[in-house]
């Protein structure tokens, strides 16, 4: 390994660690000989973080109401005067992609961003899928590091390696400027049935086909008759019909079901970078020239608002 | 009140989309106002209105050969706008744009900044934190509603879990996701307006910046551009009544029924 120290930033999700982190960790670990972790908030994650290949955990502790870019990026900056890692490598989520901002602006340092590869050439080189997945292109640092790098949801396998507790190294925020003004006030959880949309076995999806919200309720029905999640193409988000946590493509989640069903979903590059890794696909959509049918197992060439009742009632009736 | 919207015009995503030999995005074509840019222009203009007085300007980088799309946020409403158009602009990197923006915004401090979460075509996705950064101000990414009172943004913000209330003193930068508001359809009026609103143009040299932007500012290379291993296309049928029938089969091989 050329690479001697690699840190990632693990953010807290539930009582645990993200799954993307323990991702990044999982990566990291076999990259570089030492893997620190950055972590915040009230939780005690030492055990994990170890379990996943940290050998040190960086805490910076309750946040008191801030959004964690700021602070974590204050305290990262103080480790890297102290001592600086060949990389930092961080969750693209809503708050990673907050800290590594405020990190790169902080310390004069890039950031790459939709990082879905990661190898050691002699540095760290980055992969980042372009043009809907169709093509990689392989980048690296060029100047004094570390650099930040952003990596997506689903880049690596999670795996323990049974490591011991990390240990555990206060990480101080020191004073902020007005930059750290920002407080949250109030915090509010929308309720889903069913799984998660990135750890749903199946995922089905709807598009501008459907042709109106209303429509979208035949695929939250289908997602339910495939005990799956529902998601959505940037279209119909944009257009209001659904949450923008439904989201599948480059700007929302990354999934990777083993069935993902694309109804009237047209193939957008946008949206398929975010599922083409899917096991298997099925596109149904009235266009037989769709982009969606190039990389579907199985495409229906037919309007979704004939085929899909006809599903539902067939996966009733079983 | 005054609100800066960063914008960025881009190829239109509906061509075909390729790398120049120096692994730029070929930006050669048409541009057009980033769709994810007219959520900030609509939201500006709201926020004007009911504060009851101030302006919307916009700001951008980029080549001022074309300024179509800079246009089309003027129609919506915007007062002027201001690009940083420059070849030696060429390869700068999302640090070194924020950089320029700020050096733009600087002159002349709005109440609150508004960017997208992420451009259609490169979608790093920092630009507005580094941005906020180096203007020594808070952020607050995400926003899918916005309220203003009292000299405070109110933002309800997406989390993974539902939403989050978050507020800060204004200043601020705030980024709006797709959907946030209805962007209007500019006005035959609006159009002709547009016409005569002004558009400064800037140098690298303007904003005394020069040699810490473009691709000699950039600390970052791509060493190779290759094709992804390709996802075979499977069977296409042509719906004849059948096709749900087609779909349930599918399942039942890959043993999900």
């Amino acid at each position: 390994m050329t690479l001697s120290t690699l840190w990632v930033v693990a953010e807290p999700a539930g009582d645990g660690l993200s799954t993307t982190s323990l991702e990044l960790l999982s990566a990291a670990r076999g990259l570089a000989t030492t893997v620190a972790a950055i972590t915040w908030g009230p939780g005690d994650h030492a055990a994990q973080a170890g379990e996943y290949g940290a050998s040190t955990l960086y805490s910076v502790g309750d946040l008191d109401g801030a959004l964690p870019g700021v602070p974590v990026a204050a305290a990262l900056a103080a480790l890297v005067a102290a001592g600086a890692p060949d990389a930092i490598l961080v969750p693209a989520s809503y708050d990673g992609r907050d800290i590594a901002g405020r990190l790169s602006a902080r310390l004069d340092r890039p950031v790459l961003t939709n990082v879905t590869g990661l190898a050691d050439d002699g540095g760290l080189a980055t992969e980042h899928p372009i043009f809907g997945g169709t093509q990689v292109v392989r980048a690296r640092f060029t100047a004094q590091g570390p650099g930040i790098v952003v990596v997506r949801a689903k880049s690596f396998a999670a795996e323990s390696a049974g490591g011991a507790p990390a240990s555990v190294q206060a990480a101080p925020v020191g004073e902020l400027g007005p930059e750290g003004a920002a407080r949250v006030t109030a915090s509010h959880v929308e309720e889903r049935t069913g799984p998660k949309l990135e750890e749903a076995a199946v995922v089905v999806s709807g598009g501008r086909g459907l042709g109106e919200a209303a429509a979208y309720a035949m695929v939250e029905e289908l997602a339910r008759l495939l005990h799956g999640a529902p998601g959505a193409s940037r279209a119909i988000v944009d257009a209001g019909w659904v949450p923008y946590a439904y989201q599948v493509g480059q700007t929302g989640k990354t999934v990777k079901p083993s069935v993902y069903l694309a109804c009237g979903i047209s193939g957008a590059t946008q949206h398929m970078v975010g599922m083409k890794g899917s096991k298997n696909i099925v596109a149904v959509n009235k266009d037989p020239d769709a982009p969606i049918f190039q990389i579907a197992d199985l495409g229906i060439v037919g309007d979704v608002h004939k085929v899909l009742p006809a599903l539902i009632e067939a996966l009733k009736s079983r | 009140m005054n609100v800066v919207v960063c914008v960025k015009q881009i190829p239109d995503p509906a061509a075909p989309a390729s790398l120049d030999p120096s692994f730029n995005l070929d930006r050669s074509g048409k541009l057009i106002l980033d769709e994810a840019d007219t959520y900030g222009v609509e939201m500006a203009l709201q926020l004007v209105d009911a504060a009851g007085g101030g302006e919307v300007t916009i700001v951008s980088m980029g080549s001022a050969a074309d300024v179509a799309g800079l246009r089309t946020a003027l129609a919506m409403g915007a007062a002027k706008a201001v690009i940083v158009s420059d070849d030696g602009l060429r390869g700068t990197d999302a640090l070194g744009t924020a950089k320029v923006l700020a050096a733009v915004i600087r002159r002349d401090l709005p109440d609150l900044v508004l960017c997208a979460t992420e451009s259609s075509d490169g979608y790093t996705g920092t630009l507005p934190v580094q941005l906020a950064e180096l203007l020594g101000l808070p952020s607050i990414t995400f926003a899918k509603a916005v309220r203003i009172a009292d000299g405070t943004v109110r933002v309800d913000r997406q989390t993974e879990a539902g939403y989050d209330e978050v507020s800060a003193p204004l200043p601020a930068v705030v980024t709006v996701t797709a959907g946030v508001v209805e962007p209007r359809y500019a006005s035959f009026k609006g159009i002709m307006a547009a016409k005569s609103k002004p558009v400064e143009i800037l140098s690298v040299a303007d904003l005394g910046l020069a040699g810490e932007v473009g691709s000699a500012g950039a600390r970052q290379a791509i060493t190779s551009v290759e094709a992804a291993e390709a996802r075979q296309a499977g069977e296409k049928h042509v719906d004849d009544g059948d096709g749900a029938q087609k779909i349930v089969e599918f399942l039942e091989s890959l043993k999900v029924l």
